[in-house]
């Protein structure tokens, strides 16, 4: 699958099916600091992604002075 | 995975609550909680005139999307920061909000303004680019909130800025503070009414909710903020929720709840009009006009006479 990771945006290949709560572990991503989205939809951890699958994990952490 | 809610498929899970959530009964969990908030804090009515201040971030269009789908009169004012892309692609997407929803929306450029952007600050201040940007907004926001007759500034500051900057005052026990890290500052003298109605949601619940209802928002980060202190205490916190679920709500709901009373008696500052620009201040000049002189190189704030303070402050 192809994986799009932001800040700073960058692509990488994953090869084989498994959950989303694997991609994120494989990757040391905590799932509560991410959304994970694939054709405009987000994605729960328990989700199956596969090699035809293109998946974008956007981080929710904003930081600075505030809003 | 399925709604707790109603059980169709879910799109979305918030571990603190142990609850899934399906699209509809997700964007319902985030407008009750700010409903909640509002309405326990006694935040606004709806015959309020509410200023949003709106960065182009998800925290802050969510907040507007909240107030105008809850039927609140709000406008939104959104501050020109000059720092390059970020800064200009930041006001595109705000601007592309407020003409999508034809609402009313204020911007101040910082430079046109003021004669400086953030970038230069960040030169030129002894203070960090991130504490001169705080510094102008709540400066700008109040300003405009005031000359333009404005009840209430919200500002889309969600549970993890506040845990993250609770804990970051609880460990230099700036006790000042903490007394006014509060959801709601009530109007002072020169002061406008401040609420933070996103105080009771997560940063994955107010991203998760932007992207749900569609509000186009900037996803990168602000160029200057790299390794700021607000972001590692952030990391902190979150390495703690990862094993603890509940703890960031657990320590900032709770200081409210039991916390903020002991710090009451700290917040005693008495304020009276900067010699510069009239808003209020503990000195005789506002940190805004200090830090703005140190920026232009100024030796001090030019003072001005009392018929422009009394012109720059009337509606």
């Amino acid at each position: 699958m192809r994986v799009k990771l932001r800040n700073p945006d960058r692509e990488l290949e994953l090869a084989g099916r498994r959950e989303v709560r694997d991609v994120l572990l494989e990757l040391g991503i905590d799932p509560d600091t991410v959304l994970v989205i694939r054709d405009r939809e987000l994605l729960t951890r328990d989700e199956r992604v596969g090699n035809e699958d293109r998946i974008e994990i956007r981080p929710v952490i904003s930081g600075g002075s505030g809003p | 995975m399925k709604c707790r809610r109603c059980r169709a498929p879910a799109v979305v899970e918030i571990r603190r609550h142990n609850a899934p959530f399906c699209t509809d009964c997700f964007v319902e969990h985030v407008r009750e909680q700010v409903k909640r908030a509002i309405a326990a804090h006694d935040m606004f009515g709806p015959e309020d005139r509410v200023l949003v201040a709106v960065s182009g971030g998800k925290d802050s269009l969510a907040l507007w999307d909240l107030l105008l789908g809850l039927g609140y009169r709000a406008s939104g004012l959104h501050l020109g920061l000059g720092i390059g892309g970020y800064s200009s692609r930041s006001s595109t997407l705000v601007r592309a909000f407020a003409g999508e929803r034809e609402v009313d929306l204020i911007e101040v450029d910082l430079a046109g303004e003021y004669g400086f952007d953030i970038p230069i600050a960040g030169r030129r201040s002894s203070r960090s680019a991130c504490s001169v940007c705080g510094l102008s907004k709540r400066y700008v926001f109040n300003r405009v909130a005031l000359e333009r007759g404005f009840d209430v500034v919200a500002t889309g500051h969600n549970l993890d800025d506040e845990a993250a900057t609770l804990l970051g005052n609880t460990l230099r026990w700036r006790t000042e503070y903490i007394a006014r890290q509060f959801p709601v500052l009530a109007a002072e003298e020169g002061l406008v009414k401040k609420v933070k109605p996103l105080f009771r949601l997560s940063e994955l619940e107010t991203a998760a909710f932007a992207f749900l209802r569609g509000i186009g928002y900037i996803v990168e980060e602000c160029p200057l903020v790299a390794g700021n202190t607000q972001l590692r205490y952030k990391e902190a916190m979150n390495r703690l929720e990862a094993n603890s679920p509940g703890t960031k709500a657990h320590f900032f709901l709770g200081y409210l709840e039991r916390g903020a009373p002991l710090f009451e008696a700290q917040d005693r500052a008495q304020l009276s009009p900067c010699e510069r620009c009239a808003q209020p201040t503990t000195g005789r000049f506002c940190a805004f006009c200090r830090a703005r002189a140190q920026i232009m190189g100024q030796a001090s704030p030019v003072e001005v006479r009392p018929a422009e303070v009394r012109e720059a402050v009337s509606p």
